[in-house]
């Protein structure tokens, strides 16, 4: 899923303090999971919001809305009735959400509530890590299911290299080297052979580096 | 303007008042230093300043900061260009101190195409910071002596600055906007993408004039003489940004045969006169595309030789 945290309060209010009638709408899908935009979240921000515009004096309607997803139109036609009555809204949904829910309203400034970060799993509550970049071309069939792209800091190829310690990566005692990891895989598995053949240099023309990426399926278009 | 900025030829020939002349030369697709000599060695008193391209179209070659060292050594200023595209801001601040090092006195700031176009469409692309940044960022290492992060520099790379303007890419109202946001960044001097369309070049111009843009920064015209009809429509249909009118593809096709490449000069020379009179022009940038040896025929044509002295 994809992984955002929330703003900081000061942040969101600069941005909407101007504003008199806001609306701010959740999503209920990734960033609800990850604890940044769900429905609690948009509760929390709406009641932070009162507070602030009330001890300025300032009469400001708030209201909330959390969508099933903001990353596909017809849940965002849910709100096309009743968004003539704000003046801003935002959005804590992920980039992607944020982005359609702008370019569906495009009369109303739309802010972000949170900070998109990454694309990965829950290691526990309150714990997330990333685990893929999207690069368009998996390798994980030959790493031993643990990807390179994503979790090694130099986005090695071919590691360790020569700053794995003990297992970590350089950059951070925190951080688990990724190389290591593929190798006890690869041992587990009894696969180290696979190792020892050199990873040829990776096409990143299905990556960002391609430029913004499409994909279309004329099987299921309709 | 008063003091030198970077003591560069190309600067001390603005400076002075004359109408500035300046070429470009690629690096070859090796390392093929001769090859490279040849296609300096008729360039040499024919402009101020040569401008050497950084894998142009996002194709590898030799680098444009060993070509232009190379081409100190052969006697003729090199306008250094770098683009973004190649470099994080670690290689981009290390290279800018390079060339200085090497004698290199002009800098060319550039974002670089994009390598879908070039020979390595399957790389990364960096763009750690933009033209606009790096511009800044030049700017700051020579007048600030500092590094991106505010360290000192020990021995502040002076150079003159340069940014490149396309008058005629989207949306055109907007240009002269980022034209100028490029002056405030911190370009001493433009060079525009080659200029075909004249009424659209004297509108962009104009509105430069009246914005003042002209005053805090050189302005040098781009100019392409066109070899065939190919290249016109090549260029017309091909290449993003770029402005070729009907009429000049019909005034080249009209040439008749073996006489294309005469009328493609002929447009340039009578561009060239018109610019040297025009309001808001400092000089010429002239890309004679692998064509570095009819450059002398033109300038002398173009009547801007001998070049001045300064």
């Amino acid at each position: 899923m994809i992984i955002a945290e929330k703003k900081p309060i000061e942040e969101v209010i600069e941005m909407v303090k101007d504003f008199r009638k806001i609306l701010i709408v959740g999503c209920n899908e990734c960033v609800t999971v990850c604890e940044a935009g769900g429905k609690r979240e948009v509760a929390v921000l709406a009641s932070s919001l009162r507070m602030y515009f009330m001890n300025q004096g300032k009469d400001t309607q708030i209201d909330e809305v959390t969508l099933e997803r903001q990353c596909d139109r017809e849940y965002l036609e849910e709100i096309r009735n009743r968004i003539e009555q704000y003046d801003v809204v935002i959005s804590l949904a992920c980039g992607v959400g944020v982005q359609f829910l702008a370019e569906t309203y495009s009369r109303f400034p739309v802010y972000p509530g949170v900070n998109t970060c990454f694309m990965g799993v829950t290691e526990e509550r309150g714990v997330w890590s990333e685990r893929c970049q999207g690069c368009g071309q998996c390798i994980l069939g030959s790493t031993g299911g643990i990807c390179p792209i994503s979790r090694c800091a130099k986005r090695l190829l071919n590691g360790p290299c020569g700053g794995s310690t003990k297992g970590k990566c350089e950059i951070s005692k925190d951080l688990d080297c990724a190389w290591q990891l593929i190798i006890d895989r690869l041992k587990e598995l009894d696969r180290l052979d696979e190792y020892e053949q050199i990873a040829p240099i990776k096409d990143w023309s299905t990556e960002r580096a391609g430029g913004p990426r499409r994909v279309v399926r004329e099987d299921v278009r309709q | 303007m008063s003091e030198l900025k970077s003591g560069s030829n190309l600067e001390k020939v603005l400076k002075a008042g004359h109408f500035a002349f300046t070429g470009e030369c690629g690096p070859p697709k090796g390392a093929n230093v001769e090859h490279l000599k040849e296609k300096i060695a008729p360039l040499k008193g024919m402009v101020d300043a040569v401008n050497v391209t950084d894998n142009q179209t996002a194709v590898v070659r030799m680098s444009s900061w060993a070509a232009s060292t190379i081409m100190c050594q052969e006697g003729v200023e090199p306008n250094f260009q770098m683009v973004c595209r190649d470099r994080n801001r670690l290689a981009i601040q290390s290279d800018i101190l390079g060339v200085y090092a090497m004698g290199i006195r002009n800098m060319l700031c550039l974002s670089g195409d994009h390598q879908r176009f070039g020979n390595h469409p399957q790389s990364k692309n960096v763009y750690d910071i933009d033209s606009m940044q790096l511009i800044a960022l030049v700017k700051q290492m020579r007048d600030e002596g500092t590094f991106m992060n505010g360290e000192a520099i020990d021995v502040p790379p002076r150079l003159f600055i340069g940014a490149a303007s396309n008058p005629f890419a989207d949306p055109f109202e907007f240009r002269v906007y980022r034209l100028a946001k490029k002056i405030e960044a911190g370009a001493d001097f433009i060079q525009t993408q080659c200029i075909y369309n004249m009424e659209k070049f004297r509108q962009f111009i104009k509105r430069a004039v009246d914005m003042g843009l002209h005053e805090k920064c050189y302005i040098l015209a781009g100019v392409t003489p066109m070899k065939s009809v190919g290249m016109a429509t090549y260029m017309a249909k091909q290449v993003p940004g770029m402005d070729v009118p009907d009429s000049l593809i019909q005034r080249l096709r009209g040439a008749g045969k073996g006489k294309v490449a005469e009328e493609g000069i002929q447009f340039a020379l009578e561009q060239i006169e018109e610019f040297k009179d025009m309001e808001g022009v400092a000089g010429v940038h002239l890309m004679a595309i692998e064509w570095e040896h009819r450059v002398p025929e033109i300038a002398e044509r173009a009547g801007v030789l001998p070049r001045p002295v300064v």
